[in-house]
């Protein structure tokens, strides 16, 4: 038994197999296999070396391919293939050593090229990247197959990786995936993003727990308290297997909330919304009882495929979730691209700082072909519900003003083409940037609507990278800094008689809902799976009581005074969140 | 890469355990993973030894492609010129 301690991005208690999947660029994670699988590992890389060489043998045949140069590079690879020695190499790692096949294969082949890299004649240093061009073909006869098992699982199993992009986590078949585990990340990653919105347990940043994991062991993913065992003891698993089922009455007594109203025990009301990715996400938010669309993120229209999205698909993609919605609000944020959420593409160059860099507005301002065709779809859509459209990133006046001059003239083009739309859809803007926050009261004379988001406040106002997990302790959204901004924020937005809403993280985070609640915020659009805490939580409290913990905890001037401070309220009004 | 398939290749047809070397590394003649890792640039020193059957065959059928056909390199800059 082996127990892991990480951070917990989302809540739940899974025991599963692991299902563990390593990224084609890094490394191949040394990890171990027991006695009884050795002579069936030392199969598979005697497989992988045979398919890989009938591969290349009929490359090799083509005649159009099979000339001068590349005819010897494929047939010096084939001898490599063909090599007793090499294989022996790497069959004796996994059989003495006890080493998965990818691994072996991978550490044998990069020492070798390693060794030519290191090697003063160009021509002879050169001939790594041949070397790591067998390594390659051999990794895909290896584990092409088992990527292809994580698209089409058929038990349950918790996946377990460095780290999960946007195009892994898209194409896991969901009903199979118990939990999360990963190696990287923090509380707002994407594979956090993900493993709330599908309402699994998620832990990340254990560091390594893909080293060393054995795949025939059960493991348990911990989402209340960060903690993942891997190979249980008995008694270890009897006593999650009950906390599993307590979680689930928890879970059961909150469905019960869904028809009830987010009604402040003095009889204020909140009006809660949810954050969704996909369009298939939205039936959720009904089901847990919120009452539209607070933030629509449309990045996944450009991650999940090879090609840029025309207008029919981002129409089709708005158009679906309107019609679950009907008459209730639906906020769609334009493209909000660049830094930890795009790193895989290769049509953007590589920016030293990509998160000051060119990204989201930014980035659709000087793409305006691009730009247009999301607001153009956006503008069609906008007659079939009660579409308003969010800037993200918005840094000056100068930006909201270009930024609602193109969607002016796509306006025109609309009224060219006898296209119908809401000429009077609101118009809004994220609070996201420290300089959005302090000038918040010169954009609300321009703005529909405000919608803060945490996440990049905080990292901005803070300057901390919410990735890195050296640094990732400083994150915190109760710095008496953040505070500030908030309240000024909705001051401003009050004061300009426009609505203020939280879209971050925090919004959905129990400590601070009465924080929020008292700094005058009426509006919160989180996860759906956490609508019914965050509702139970508004139900249990009183404005009066909220207004008094925001007065106190303006006065105070650490972020450990706050956060000790907003924990010991929440535990008192809802103990069996904690 | 060329030299050494043809090396391996060459020395794959004999029964004998032959092995090649330089001044610091030797490798098993019919491993073109050890061969190539010789790392031998143009002017290296190399050593050929057999033991088995056809031993003296094998070494003499080496010592050909290196000293005589030069490993081909002339005549294969050729016919690159004519194809």
């Amino acid at each position: 038994m082996e127990i892991k301690k990480g951070i917990a991005v989302s809540p739940g208690i899974a025991i599963a197999k692991p299902l563990v999947i390593d990224s084609e660029d890094y490394r191949i994670p040394r990890r171990s296999i027991l006695p009884s699988a050795k002579v069936a590992e030392v199969k598979k890389v005697r497989d992988a070396f045979k398919s890989a060489a009938a591969e290349l043998e009929e490359v090799g045949s083509d005649d159009k391919l099979a000339q001068g140069n590349i005819k010897d590079i494929f047939a010096v690879h084939q001898r490599f293939l063909k090599d007793k020695n090499l294989r022996k190499k790497i069959t004796d790692l996994v059989y003495n050593d006890l080493l998965t096949a990818e691994y072996a294969v991978s550490t044998t082949l990069r020492d070798i090229a390693n060794h030519f890299a290191a090697v003063p004649d160009k021509y002879i240093s050169e001939r790594a990247t041949d070397i790591y061009d067998i390594e390659k073909r051999l990794l895909r006869h290896l584990l092409g197959k088992k990527r292809e098992d994580a698209a089409s699982i058929s038990h349950e199993v918790v996946v377990v990786a460095h780290e999960l992009s946007p195009t892994q986590t898209a194409g896991f078949d969901k009903k199979f995936i118990k939990g999360f585990a990963t190696d990287a990340g923090g509380r707002t990653s994407h594979t956090a993003i993900v493993a709330r919105s599908l309402g699994i347990p998620a832990v990340v940043g254990l560091e390594d727990v893909t080293r060393n994991i054995d795949p025939t062991a059960t493991v348990i993913i911990d989402g209340n308290r960060g903690v993942v065992v891997i190979d249980p003891d008995e008694a270890t698993l009897k006593q999650y297997q009950q906390f599993a089922v307590q979680f689930d009455r928890l879970e059961k007594e909150l469905d019960a909330l869904r028809d009830l109203d987010a009604i402040t025990r003095d009889g204020v009301a909140v009006q809660l919304l949810g954050n969704i990715e996909f369009p298939n996400e939205a039936e959720m938010i009904i089901d847990k009882g919120g009452h539209g669309i607070g933030l629509y993120r449309t990045e996944f229209l450009y991650l999940y495929s090879q090609t840029e999205p025309t207008e029919e698909d981002h129409y089709n993609a708005y158009t679906e979730v309107l019609h679950v919605f009907g008459d209730m609000p639906v906020v769609i944020r334009t493209m909000d691209l660049g830094a930890d959420k795009f790193t895989q593409s290769k049509r953007f160059a590589k920016e030293t700082n990509p998160q000051l860099g060119l990204r989201s507005i930014r980035f659709c301002l000087q793409n305006l072909a691009m730009f247009k065709t999301q607001l153009r779809a956006i503008l069609r859509a906008s007659v079939h519900g009660d579409v308003r459209v969010m800037f993200p990133l918005i840094s000056s006046l100068h930006e909201l003003r270009q930024a609602k001059m193109i969607l002016r003239d796509v306006m025109e083009d609309l009224d060219e083409d006898g296209l119908k739309y809401n000429p009077n859809m609101p118009v809004g803007i994220m609070i996201e940037t420290p300089s959005a926050a302090l000038t918040a009261s010169i954009l609300a004379t321009e703005s529909d609507f405000f919608s803060i988001g945490t996440n990049d406040l905080i990292q901005y106002t803070l300057a901390v990278d919410r990735g890195n997990e050296r640094v990732s302790t400083l994150y915190s959204g109760a710095d008496p800094a953040i505070i500030g901004l908030l309240r000024s924020v909705i001051h401003d937005a009050n004061k300009a008689r426009i609505s203020a809403s939280v879209c971050g993280e925090m919004a959905s985070e129990p400590e601070y809902v009465m924080l929020l609640l008292g700094l005058g915020y009426r509006t919160f659009s989180i996860a759906p799976p956490m609508i019914p805490e965050i509702k139970k939580i508004i139900r249990s409290v009183t404005i009066e009581s909220c207004n008094d913990l925001a007065r106190k905890v303006l006065m105070m001037n650490s972020e450990r005074e706050v956060i000790n401070y907003l924990r010991n309220a929440a535990i008192k009004v809802l103990p069996e969140v904690f | 890469m060329r030299p050494a398939m043809l090396l391996v290749d060459i020395a794959s047809k004999f029964s004998s355990d032959i092995k090649i070397s330089n001044e610091q590394t030797t490798a098993d003649a019919k491993s073109i993973m050890q061969v190539t890792m010789l790392a031998a640039a143009a002017g290296t020193k190399l050593a050929i030894m057999a033991k088995g059957s056809d031993c003296e065959q094998a070494v003499e059928a080496l010592k050909e492609l290196i000293e005589v056909r030069m490993f081909d390199e002339e005549g294969r800059q050729e016919a690159v010129a004519a194809g």
